[in-house]
């Protein structure tokens, strides 16, 4: 059920994005979903693609830091308010967001939402409980 | 020598001066020719405070002599010659008479007394015998202190380490770097230092820090002594530390101290940290005034806990060749590598940045990152640029900007690390 996103450590300068995509693709690795997050000098290239082993690998041989931590990947419906009603429930009981990113899901009616917060067990268990549509690796790959 | 009155010693101290001047200016052609363009004269050295008269020695001075220029002695008077490794450029050379072996066997006796030496010992000499200092030094000592030294000379681990168990040497004397790592071969062979019979260790040779220190002790079960010494002024043993294993000791009858200020030459006072200028009293084979080591240390006058009284010297920070004068600090990038070890372990790639955009010094500290200090969240990274500069600024006492770069991006020399990148204009 574990989701694990890709972060890579990329320095603010031209290319470097690129760069880590192209060693990416080269491997014929899928990218799901992509997010940066940037800061004054450098930015964070997180992603959640289809083999991680191979996209650290990948990474790590060229030079790359990159760090693999444990994301929500949740489906919410593609309507207004759709993001609001999981926040609520997360918020109910004092659950912190770290960061949040979210893509339109073409192949059906929902949005998908990658959010890492600080307790990831609690607010797994809390979002099983209120039914809500986790997503694992092999939905991952049909996206 | 070693307790005698601190008053008492000075006298001695200026007696020996003046006649080490005397030899200098009537042996020597370059002193000779360095007094007569400053009309210094050699009853002019009354003092110890007079020695400030007299004009340094460099290294430079030093390579230009080469081979025997500085010789003060003929040469059926030579008893043995060494050299500097000339890895910087020309080698140094000193010559030795046979008093001035017996200086450096007696300095270097002295400090293998300072590490519980007794005669039925055992020194297990590790340092390199050759040209190098290091291993005749120690074993001119050994040999004076009446100790059986068994002549390891560098390499060999492996050797070593059966010699260590089998021959229970008491004393372990080799470069700090290498005594860890005998340290470490211990274990990796299975044993520990319930298997060895040393009780101390004189490490030098070259700059370590209390952390290594802390690591060898525990790794070789002993007490780890710092040792000092240059080949231009005799080798090993001119300091050494007592068990207090606070400072140095230095061997103030043969050697007189003084720390200068590396921009000003400037004497600096008592406790304040600058460059180490040593000049020798009593050699006479090459006798040298006033070297400056390009060594930063302070001294430390006073009786030591052990006894003695001579000055010590507090542990090398750093060499006046690295050294920076940031907003007019003193600053070593081996003080900012102890900072940011403090922060990771896995010692990251840095460079330091130093540019004056207005009228202030600005330091920047480019840090490569490391899956250690790595983090997917911004905050995270944040904290830890900040974590960083703290640190840093705690060694060094001035505020830092610390930049995260990614690895490999800081330009390397010839593979070795560029430290240090001044862009401040003086024009």
């Amino acid at each position: 059920m574990v989701v694990k996103q890709i972060s890579v450590f990329v320095e603010n300068s031209e290319g470097k994005v690129k760069k880590a995509i192209n060693e990416i693709s080269k491997e014929g690795i899928n990218i799901r979903a992509l997010s940066i997050a940037d800061g004054t000098e450098f930015g964070i290239l997180r992603l959640i693609v289809t083999d991680n082993e191979k996209t650290k690998k990948t990474l790590q041989n060229e030079g790359f830091i990159v760090k693999e931590s444990e994301v929500i990947v949740i489906g919410i419906p593609d309507e207004p308010n759709g993001l609001n009603s999981l926040l609520e429930i997360l918020e109910g009981e004092n659950i912190n967001l770290e960061y949040v990113y979210a893509f339109a899901n073409n192949k059906t009616d929902e949005a998908v939402v990658v959010i890492k917060v600080e307790n990831y067990e609690k607010a797994k268990k809390l979002l099983e409980s209120n039914n809500a549509n986790l997503f694992d690796e092999k939905d991952i790959a049909n996206l | 020598m070693e307790c005698m009155d601190p008053e008492e010693r000075k006298e001695l101290q200026l007696e020996r001066l003046k006649k080490v001047v005397k030899l200098a200016y009537d042996k020597v052609p370059f002193y000779h020719k360095k007094f007569d363009e400053i009309g210094l004269k050699v009853e002019d050295i009354q003092s110890l405070e007079d020695i400030q008269k007299i004009p340094f020695t460099t290294k430079d001075d030093l390579r230009a002599a080469y081979p025997f220029e500085m010789v003060a002695v003929p040469p059926e008077e030579i008893e043995e010659i060494h050299a500097s490794s000339g890895t910087t450029g020309t080698a140094t050379v000193t010559c030795y008479t046979k008093e001035d072996i017996d200086i450096w066997a007696e300095i270097s006796a002295r400090a293998i007394g300072m590490a519980e030496g007794e005669k039925r010992d055992k020194i297990q000499n590790c340092y390199g015998y050759g040209l190098f200092t290091g291993g005749f030094g120690i074993d001119h000592g050994a040999r004076k202190f009446g100790a059986a030294v068994i002549p390891m000379s560098s390499g060999n681990t492996k050797r070593q380490l059966e010699i260590m168990r089998d021959f229970k040497p008491a004393i372990l004397t080799c470069t700090p770097s290498y005594a860890m790592y005998l340290g470490e071969a211990l274990e990796e062979e299975g044993y520990g230092p319930e298997d060895i019979h040393l009780k101390t260790g004189i490490f030098g040779a070259e700059m370590w820090t209390e952390e290594m220190r802390k690591r060898i002790e525990e790794k070789l079960g002993i007490k780890a002594l710092n040792i000092y010494g240059l080949t231009e002024i005799i080798g090993p043993g001119v300091s050494n530390e007592c068990l207090e294993r606070n400072g140095m000791h230095i061997q103030e009858d043969h050697f007189y101290p003084e720390i200068i200020d590396p921009n000003t030459l400037e004497v600096l006072e008592d406790g304040k940290r600058g460059e180490l200028v040593l000049t020798c009293l009593t050699k006479t084979g090459m006798p040298i005034l006033r070297f400056r080591t390009r060594d930063v240390t302070s001294l430390v006058h006073g009786k030591c806990e052990c006894g003695r009284t001579t000055v010590r010297m507090t542990r090398i920070t750093g060499r006046t060749d690295d050294m920076m004068k940031i907003r007019g600090v003193m600053v070593f990038p081996s003080q900012i590598e102890r900072g940011l070890l403090k922060v990771s372990k896995a010692s990251p790639n840095y460079q330091i940045h130093v540019t004056r955009p207005d009228t202030l010094d600005e330091l920047e500290i480019k840090v490569e990152i490391t899956p250690e200090i790595f983090s997917d969240e911004m905050k995270a990274l944040d904290q830890m640029k900040y974590k960083i500069a703290k640190s840093i600024s705690k060694e060094i006492g001035l505020r830092v900007d610390v930049t995260l770069v990614e690895p490999g991006s800081l330009p390397r020399s010839e593979g070795k690390a560029v430290r240090v990148i001044d862009e401040r204009n003086f024009k």
